[in-house]
């Protein structure tokens, strides 16, 4: 049985509702994600029925009015919502952030009240699947090198290009993909079946097995006018969506590094070397204390995000110091985890493995750990050190 | 149907409870909460038969103010009202029967539905009391139930087996694990709970017939058993596997 480790009794600073947010969704891990995850992960499939339960409870568009689907919460429920699945998988967590953050968000955001009547309420009930396309084979970190491009035709656009490393994007019934159209970012949405669009599975990960992974072909796809997103201009577009994903995702690897600490303590109470149990040792206390340590300073960055993110005085920095640092340290406290379990750490009937190779692509994704560096940089300093 | 849920909110199974400087009492501070989980069964037989049969559910809890937090829980997953009965006397049985009993006597449910036992103080008490105190049929331990009209018919676990029994309405269940999959309560019906209302009601006030005189932890000693790998410390091993651990 799991109980979260809280060392500064922070449950004192949430609420009912959002106390009952993280018991609906930790039951919810503990009966639906726990038994089948390993299973998934080995087959490199994403488990997709549960698409439909996750909607069920409410999982997709939590802060989005419950007119279109949403359940109309607060930051911190969403964000107590992202750690509790991540605490079953960063691959059914990443499914929730890009169809929450990445899709309805932006759709939400910057879409026209058609739009949002088309798509909303269909990726709340988990009947349409989205994803996210910004990331290019040639364009990543800087995702201002775009090549992605749109021309304007009679009647809409003709859409060209390619897109990588698009999580969900095989399965997607709607893609909000970034190209430029006369040099200026712009958001659209393709729809699965659009003539031209192809979305194959990049296969062979070593990690977010139980997530797809695809890339996004786009050869004249004619996108018709109303498929643009008419409320936003340039790279903001897809950074403010970002905002919102990573914000999750600070919350999120806390999750990760609460099942690898839980798992860690229980073993090391149980597991006898040199007649005694391990977590006797010094060097074991002095990981174990680590690891609480870490995860009790993560809580409460994420507690005071989710309050200034409703406040609306959080920037877009404040997002990436959550970002950088709790992903940092639940990877390392997913490795500390795997040394504790010694041999068994590399089994799958411990999580910590699939945890620690999930937590390699979170550290990467949504800004890589350098260049969160980079943005807490130049905000401090006032000078720029990306080139 | 008039359908009355009867909930109450008990340690966390991970929590390590410790007693009160009273030396009769758990010292509540530190200990994380949840709701009973025989309880989700009633709510859910509760939300089933309201959805089959129409009318409302009401739930009650008996308790201090943080027993609260368990009344939102039955909300969320969709009861109409909530009764709050507070009680910080923390006694014994007969006093949390008897101001549910009252609360049913105003309300006039159908059908009062409980979990099998509460899983801090294990008394079982409470479903018979209050059927006795109403002088309602009690059914016990109930891992199917139906209700047609006012006839109820309902299948118990008994040791080994099953029994089937029946009566009629009004009547008292008490719900056995496996009368149903109870539901996971919805994000926004999570939302829409904080709007429903909680009426506060006082407790009835009368006598505990049980008074708890001293409680006490169980110190775990080891048995210093060890085991060698001669063919007699196997068997042996074998048997207390099979007999006394009841593992294999
Ligand atoms: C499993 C998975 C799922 C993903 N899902 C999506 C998705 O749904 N949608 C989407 O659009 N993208 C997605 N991505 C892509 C992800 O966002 C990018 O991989 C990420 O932005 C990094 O880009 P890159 O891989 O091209 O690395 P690069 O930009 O090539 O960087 C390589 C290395 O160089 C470093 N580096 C780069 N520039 C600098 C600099 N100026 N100074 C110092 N160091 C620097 C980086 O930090 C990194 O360590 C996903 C990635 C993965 C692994």
């Amino acid at each position: 049985m799991f109980s979260h480790p809280d060392y500064y009794n922070l449950d004192e600073l949430f609420t009912e509702e959002e106390k009952l947010v993280r018991q609906t969704v930790r039951d919810f891990v503990d009966n639906e994600i726990l038994p089948i995850i390993e299973k998934s992960a080995r087959d490199g499939v994403f488990p997709l029925h549960l698409v439909k339960k996750m909607a069920d409870i409410g999982l997709f568009g939590i802060t989005l009015p419950q007119e279109y689907g949403g359940a109309g919460m607060n930051s911190t429920c969403y964000g107590i919502a992202m750690q509790e699945l991540e605490r079953g998988d960063s691959g059914i967590r990443s499914f929730a952030s890009v169809q929450s953050s990445l899709v309805m968000y932006p759709i939400y955001a910057f879409g026209s009240e058609e739009q949002r009547l088309k798509w909303l309420p269909r990726l709340a009930s988990g009947q349409a699947i989205g994803c996210f396309g910004l990331t290019e084979p040639d364009a990543g970190s800087n995702p201002s090198s775009m090549t992605t491009n749109a021309k304007r035709v009679e009647g809409g656009f003709l859409l060209n290009g390619a897109k990588m490393w698009i999580t969900n994007g095989t399965l997607a019934d709607v893609a909000v993909v970034w190209g430029k159209l006369d040099g200026v970012v712009r958001g659209f949405l393709v729809e699965k079946g659009m003539a031209g669009f192809t979305a194959p599975e990049m296969k062979g990960k070593h990690s977010l097995r139980a997530s797809v992974t695809s890339e996004l072909v786009f050869q004249d796809v004619f996108i018709p006018e109303e498929n643009m997103l008419p409320g936003v201009e340039g790279l903001k577009g897809p950074l403010s969506c970002l905002t919102q994903a990573r914000y999750g995702i600070s919350w999120g690897v806390v999750g990760a590094a609460m099942a690898c600490y839980d798992s860690s303590l229980h073993y090391a109470k149980s597991r006898i070397a040199f007649d005694r149990p391990i977590a006797g040792f010094q060097l074991i206390q002095d990981k174990l204390v680590w690891m609480l340590n870490e995860i009790t300073k993560a809580q409460l960055l994420c507690w005071r995000l989710g309050k200034i993110k409703d406040q609306n005085t959080l920037r877009p920095q404040h997002v990436s110091l959550a970002k950088r640092n709790n992903c940092e340290m639940a990877l390392t406290i997913a490795r500390m985890s795997r040394e504790i379990h010694g041999a068994n750490g590399i089994l799958d009937e411990y999580p910590i493995m699939r945890h620690a190779a999930n937590l390699e692509s979170v550290k990467t994704y949504e800004g890589t750990h350098e260049m969160h560096t980079l943005i807490i940089g130049q905000d401090i300093t006032g000078l720029s050190a990306f080139v | 149907m008039n359908i009355l849920v009867c909930i109450s909110q008990v340690p966390d199974t991970t929590t390590r409870v410790a007693v009160g400087t009273d030396g009769s009492s758990i010292n509540p501070a530190g200990v994380k909460f949840i709701l009973n989980p025989y309880d989700e069964f009633a709510i859910e037989e509760g939300l089933r038969l309201r959805e089959k049969s129409g009318g409302t559910v009401t739930t009650v809890t008996v308790g201090p103010d943080t027993s609260k937090e368990v009344l939102r829980t039955a909300l969320a997953m969709g009861s109409d009202t909530a009764v709050f009965v507070k009680d910080e006397s923390r006694s014994d049985s007969f006093v949390v029967a008897s101001s549910i009993a009252d609360l049913a006597k105003e309300i006039t449910p159908d059908v009062i539905l409980f979990g099998r036992q509460s899983i801090d103080f294990d008394s079982f008490a409470l479903p018979s009391m209050v059927g006795e105190l109403l002088g309602w049929p009690n059914i016990s331990m109930v891992s199917s139930l139906t209700i047609e009209g006012t006839q109820v018919s309902a299948e118990r676990d008994i040791e080994g087996g099953k029994e089937s029994v029946s009566a009629t309405l009004p009547c008292v269940i008490s719900a056995q694990k496996g009368l149903n999959d109870p539901r996971y309560p919805k994000l926004p019906d999570i939302m829409k709970a904080k709007s429903k209302p909680i009426a506060d009601r006082v407790a009835t006030v009368v006598e505990p017939r049980v008074v708890t005189l001293s409680m006490t932890l169980p110190v775990s000693k080891r048995l210093n058993n060890i085991m060698t790998d001669s063919d007699a410390d196997i068997d042996q091993l074998v048997r207390l596997l099979h007999e006394e651990a009841k593992v294999i």
